[in-house]
């Protein structure tokens, strides 16, 4: 009788390639290798920007300078060198594009590859996208319906044209320039990225979107993203990433800052799937990402992920909880498989009295991974009766992963209640058997158990963005198993 | 349809099945009977493809085809079902998902395209219909929490929309009071045609008033050592295993 082994498995699990592996061929305006204060200044002027933005940019530059990267997280890898990298590279092409016909048919081709076809979500699906391809931003649909509501989505870029007393006002007002490493780099040399503007009382009528990826070989890339809800506004926003095969550690320092006015809602969804590395954990994006959002009176920041890429994630989506019933939440999946390492979860922070908090991580690992869950509950001595709840679930593939649960809780509020659960399991050959049984073979088997394992985030995002993300965990997950 | 011949199992090198012969043809049901850890168990997980068992000798045939080399998921794509005695949890997989999923694989194996929602929704109903099951039940994860009872019915729910030619119930009245062991055994009969087969594991007679078997066989120790009509096992019920051992 032909046994499907654990061995097997493991060189079916080794043998399966990246996916959305491939490369496009365009032509790329792409700075030279090295970062100094002349490289900062060249950016800035690259995208025109007034001289207050690249002040600022050279500010963090000189606190970046004085910085040394963080080594706590439970990753091990081979620091980048930061004059190795090309910190500027922008696709050739017409700058402003009023319709799909006018991109680069090469560019279409490679959205349809990565099963983003622009034309299709334009017809059939509510969502408006600002696809951002090596940091410049090629195509926005859908201003109109928004521009009637006052929405502003737009490159971040533009925004600085646009825009500047928000940008002046809210740029770095939740992830200061002196806030960590990666934030201090990101803040010197961000490409690109997006920026919107929900006014108040307005709810936004679609799905703002946003697909991100790294398309040159050796560039960084360095996306700031910048939402702001006014007061009693909503806005659903989504972020999806998918990157080609590449050798080369490729990084990757992201900033996002939500600010949530009074009674507003965000809700900020992500499906990460960079490349992971090959099956030896040659390879793959290291990503080094600041997220944080800050709630007013009676707001909500909602943060789902589904993380299923990098060689190295570090990414801690994080709520200030400052007015007085401010509710934070964290749902997210992170998948590991071969040498990957995630070192992920989240902050929140209770300042304000009656302020609530929930956390939902999903861990799974496979391979020789590692991965980590790393959250902080705060309380504030002045938040009375603050509430959290969290729950920490791994599933286990094999016996040569790790599952880790950092949890730290700081309350300094009598009144406050926090709660934590924890569990840990693995996939049962009975549950296979069973499966089996029933005529699901093992790879379809463990798509379905970690998709009900992960059910209580999947079920966070929004339709059209679950589907793609339940996709990628089989992909992920492709033949793992113990 | 199946034929089991001179079939020897082992597992960790310990042999439990020890030349098993059967022969069951469309339309019959059978029962095999016999004490605690004469192999019944085995016998059932060996025919659906448990890779923890070493096959020694012999053979399992479907419809003149060997199945010693196929996996259980092609196995069960060729039409042999098992209701488990134990049924696992799969958390947040849901009864309608794990159903919809078992189809949809079983027809891709068939060359068959995948039966469209809207059909699969309404065999759902009916088969659901059919077997008395709430709808409620069909959106719950798939085991988790469920009633003994509530687990058995959901595995002939799962053979009543799977349609198989063999079904094999291992021990499937063990956990259910009389009113559920009904309800199951009624499924069982509303289900149970000429054109397929069913092969009754069980401990106790008392399943077989309600799924009137055609022929008993009684295991012991890895052996078949006697068969016969349904009054073997009122026999049985009688006089216990001890007089054949």
């Amino acid at each position: 009788m032909s046994k499907f082994t654990e061995d097997d498995l493991k060189k079916e699990l080794e043998t399966k390639e990246y996916e959305y592996g491939f490369y496009t061929d365009i032509e790329s305006d792409k700075f030279p290798v090295g970062l100094n204060e002349d490289v900062v200044i060249a950016i800035s002027k690259k995208k025109n920007e007034p001289a207050w933005m690249t002040d600022w940019r050279l500010d963090a530059f000189r606190i970046w300078k004085e910085m040394t990267e963080p080594e706590w997280a439970n990753i091990r890898y081979k620091k980048p060198s930061f004059q190795d990298i090309s910190y500027y590279a922008a696709p050739k092409q017409k700058p402003k594009l009023n319709s799909l016909d006018e991109v680069d048919p090469e560019l279409l081709k490679t959205f349809e590859k990565l099963g983003i076809s622009v034309g299709e979500q334009k017809r059939l699906s509510n969502v408006a996208v600002d696809i951002v391809m090596d940091s410049v931003s090629v195509a926005t649909t859908f201003k109109k319906t928004l521009n009637e509501k006052g929405i502003i989505f737009c490159p971040i870029s533009e925004a600085i044209q646009n825009h500047p007393e928000l940008v002046k006002k809210y740029m770095g007002s939740i992830v200061p320039k002196t806030d960590n490493f990666y934030a201090a780099l990101n803040s010197a040399v961000f490409s690109d990225g997006s920026f919107c503007y929900i006014p108040k009382g307005v709810t936004c009528p679609m799905e703002l979107s946003t697909y991100f990826r790294i398309n040159e070989g050796g560039t960084g890339q360095f996306e700031r993203t910048l939402l702001i809800a006014d007061e009693g506004s909503y806005v659903s926003y989504l972020e999806g990433c998918t990157a080609p095969t590449r050798d080369e550690n490729q990084l990757h320092a992201a900033v996002v800052e939500l600010i949530a006015l009074d009674d507003a809602e965000i809700k900020y969804s992500t499906v990460q799937n960079w490349f992971p590395g090959d099956k030896e954990g040659k390879g793959g994006v290291f990503n080094f990402v600041t997220k944080r959002g800050l709630c007013e009176k009676n707001a909500k920041i909602s943060w789902t992920q589904v993380e299923t890429g990098s060689a190295i994630t570090w990414k801690y989506p994080s709520c200030i909880l400052k007015g007085d019933n401010a509710v934070g939440e964290f749902y997210s999946i992170a998948v590991t498989n071969n040498y990957q390492q995630a070192d992920t979860g989240t902050k929140m922070i209770h300042l304000g009295s009656n302020t609530k908090s929930t956390i939902i991580s999903k861990g799974i690992s496979a391979g020789h991974s590692q991965n980590s869950y790393r959250g902080l509950v705060q309380i504030s001595p002045r938040a009375n009766n603050a509430r959290n709840f969290s729950q920490c679930d791994s599933l286990l593939m094999g016996d040569k992963c790790g599952a880790h649960t950092f949890p730290y809780i700081e309350a300094k509020n009598k009144s406050a209640q926090i709660e934590h659960e924890a569990t840990t399991s693995k996939i049962g050959e009975d549950q296979l058997f069973y499966c089996n049984q029933r005529g699901i073979n093992t790879e379809k088997a463990i798509a379905l158990i970690v998709n009900g394992f992960g059910k209580e985030v999947l079920n966070k995002l929004p339709m059209e963005f679950a589907v793609e993300a339940q996709k990628l965990l089989e992909i992920s997950l492709e033949g793992s198993v113990g | 349809m199946l034929k089991v011949n001179n079939l020897h199992a082992n597992i960790n090198g310990k042999e439990i099945l020890k030349g098993i012969n059967l022969d069951i043809k469309a339309g019959e049901v059978h029962a095999i009977m016999g004490p605690n850890g004469s192999g019944k168990s085995t016998l059932a997980s060996v025919i659906a493809g448990k890779e923890d068992f070493e096959v020694t000798e012999g053979s399992v045939v479907l419809n003149d085809e060997d199945l010693s080399e196929l996996a259980p998921e092609v196995r069960a794509h060729k039409g042999i079902f098992l209701s488990f005695q134990y049924p696992v949890e799969i958390p947040g997989v849901t009864v309608t998902n794990f159903i919809k999923t078992a189809i949809n694989e079983t027809r891709k194996a068939q060359g068959m395209a995948e039966l469209p929602a809207k059909e699969m929704l309404q065999l759902i109903r009916e088969k659901a219909d059919l077997l008395e099951i709430d709808r409620k039940f069909l959106s719950r994860s798939l085991n988790e929490g469920f009633s003994g009872g509530e687990k058995k019915r959901n595995e002939i729910f799962q053979m009543a929309m799977l349609e198989p030619q063999l079904a094999i119930l291992d021990e499937t009245d063990s956990g259910l009071d009389i009113d559920a062991l009904k309800v199951v055994a009624n499924g069982v009969n509303k289900i149970k045609s000429e054109k397929n087969a069913v092969l009754l594991i069980t401990h106790y007679q008392r399943l077989l008033d309600y799924i009137v078997p055609d022929f008993v066989h009684v295991l012991y120790n890895g052996k078949i050592v006697k068969s016969g009509g349904k009054e073997l096992a009122h026999e049985l019920e009688e006089k216990g295993y001890d007089w054949l051992k």
